[in-house]
């Protein structure tokens, strides 16, 4: 690769996904990821019972993104064959289970907003 | 619940963090762009596949004024780094067709007639249908032509009947080379893979076909009951002694026997034997002798010898004394600029280089004659310089591959040194053959890569 600046990164994950699917996604993560904020701000706390399911929900986040992956790639843990390899093994894990623990939050704290004053959570 | 259990972000605070995050992700998104120069000059371009096209693209960027013409009478455009993957039964043959117009620019003509002659002293080009267009700059970038018709007893209609494959010729063919090596997958017996003594687009691919083939056979019907037989004309597995002494290795755990000096001249599809010529250097005298020998196959997959197409041999571009069979064009291999002409440049497989018929190379071709093109435009040099750059994502098994890239000079050039090993057998380098790869090459074909 002769050059890898941050347009040529959008380019290709723009070619990738199709340019309509990338940038919805990217709408739907900004989407999710200002909502998740603006329940924080509304609620002005972060409540740790939401928060206790969305670390549960992390483990099955993780796996979905690897099986995502694996499946549209023909590839499973087999193939894994270096360092580099485990790196983004765990990196797709790690967004899986992020993603998934901030939608969890979000979409409990939509449901089920605070019922009392800002103290409580 | 307690106090304790809250995590309490201020307004101010998390608003700052959006607002940061925004800035960050809007950096670097335009590139700097250069004054686009004023002028008329006439520039056609023969051949609209991944060098015409990306060229193209750039010059429409950097010109103003210019006419730009491409010729190609090929209504579909083929990505061809995926047939090896069609070829295995991974893509459907859709996933390497689009359509050629779809990829150019405004501003350019594309005219869907092949070039029939090209003059190099009065400066034009004429088509099959009689038009004749003349030239300031001629960027010469047909691809080359596949001599099915050297193999003896061999047609492309025998394409996925009787085990034969043939995954060069096209998209439809790579699909059909896949029902006759999922055939041998599941059924088993000699699966015979060979490759041409000319030159050849992208070199990996026999191996890669080779590689993909065992790997799919070993985990289906055939297990236990096949065996695969590499044949090359060549002494070596790749052009690029380290590249060539690992698939080697390859080979060795895998069990695939290597036949070197071997060149396929015929078939014999009734008996399922291809006849092939053997050079072997005689023990006692040191002299190559040469003999016939057949071999026995169940699977057969054919990569017949690649030329330069015909208007570029009959033009007079090619070298006199070097590739006088297959006529690549005479060109310098750092500027890719024709030796006796200046106002003609060679892209992509017709350029008559040491490497580089493969679309990774293509890729920084581009960059080198667009800017030696724009400087002659300015009546001054240019100075981009391209020293053989190649990639070759070589896939070793399904799953995984070996991010190969080397120059002019054999040397390894890993665009990710330290992180991604040229000679490993990583999963992220297929990941990369799979899913980026393509991305990549559209994103050259639009000028942005």
């Amino acid at each position: 690769m002769k050059e890898l600046t941050f347009g040529t990164l959008l380019a290709v994950f723009e070619e990738i996904f199709g340019r309509g699917l990338f940038w919805i996604m990217v709408l739907l993560a900004a989407a999710v990821t200002l909502v998740y904020l603006y329940v924080l701000m509304r609620d002005r706390a972060m409540s740790m019972r939401k928060f206790l399911w969305a670390q549960l929900s992390m483990p099955f986040g993780a796996i979905l993104a690897v099986i995502f992956v694996q499946r549209m790639t023909h590839s499973g843990l087999r193939d894994i064959g270096g360092p580099v390899d485990v790196i983004v093994l765990l990196g797709v894990a790690v967004l899986g289970a992020v993603g998934g623990a901030i939608l969890v939050y979000t979409v409990q704290s939509l449901i089920r907003p605070p019922q009392h004053s800002q103290h409580d959570g | 619940m307690t106090g304790q259990d809250h995590f309490k972000p201020s307004r101010r605070g998390v608003l700052g963090l959006a607002f940061a995050g925004a800035v960050t992700a809007g950096l670097g998104v335009r590139p700097a762009q250069a004054k686009r120069i004023a002028t008329k000059a006439r520039i056609i371009i023969i051949g609209a596949g991944a060098g015409g096209t990306a060229l193209a693209n750039r010059l429409v960027e950097r010109l103003d004024g210019a006419q730009i013409t491409l010729l190609d009478p090929r209504v579909q455009h083929y990505y061809q780094p995926g047939l090896s993957l069609v070829a295995a039964g991974l893509k459907p043959s859709s996933y390497t067709v689009s359509q050629t117009a779809d990829w150019l620019p405004a501003g350019v003509t594309l005219v869907a007639e092949a070039a029939a002659a090209i003059d190099p002293l009065a400066k034009t080009v004429a088509t099959d249908k009689g038009q004749k267009f003349d030239y300031d700059f001629l960027v010469v970038a047909p691809g080359l032509v596949l001599d099915h018709d050297a193999i003896e007893g061999f047609s492309l209609d025998m394409v996925g009947k009787d085990g034969i494959g043939a995954l060069y010729a096209g998209p439809d063919y790579a699909a059909k080379t896949w029902q006759a090596a999922s055939k041998f997958t599941e059924e088993g017996g000699i699966g015979l893979m060979t490759r041409p003594a000319t030159e050849m687009k992208c070199a990996g691919a026999p191996l890669k076909h080779a590689f993909l083939i065992d790997d799919i056979a070993s985990r289906s019907g055939a297990k236990g009951k096949y065996e695969i037989h590499y044949t090359c004309p060549q002494k070596a597995l790749f052009s690029v002694p380290i590249v060539a002494e690992k698939v080697r290795m390859l080979f060795g755990e895998r069990g695939v026997a290597t036949y070197y000096g071997h060149t396929l001249k015929s078939i014999d599809s009734a008996r399922k034997t291809a006849r092939f010529e053997t050079a072997a250097a005689d023990p006692v005298t040191g002299e190559v002798v040469k003999s016939m020998t057949e071999m026995p196959y169940d699977y057969l997959h054919v990569i017949p010898p690649q030329r330069a197409p015909e208007v570029i041999r009959q033009s007079g571009l090619s070298w006199a004394e070097k590739w006088t069979d297959q006529g690549w064009v005479e060109c310098d291999m750092k500027t890719l600029r024709h030796l006796r002409y200046p106002e003609i440049f060679a892209l992509g497989d017709v350029a008559g280089v040491p490497k580089g018929k493969t679309a990774a190379s293509v890729k920084w071709q581009v960059p080198v004659i667009e800017d030696h093109l724009v400087a002659a435009i300015e009546g001054r040099e240019g100075t981009e310089l391209y020293d053989g750059y190649t990639s070759c994502p070589l896939i070793t098994r399904v799953g995984r591959a070996m991010l190969v890239e080397f120059d002019y000079h054999d040397n390894l050039v890993p665009s990710f040194p330290g992180v991604i090993a040229p000679l490993e057998e990583l999963w992220i380098s297929w990941l990369m053959k799979e899913v980026a790869l393509k991305a990549t090459y559209n994103a050259m074909l639009r000028g942005r890569a």
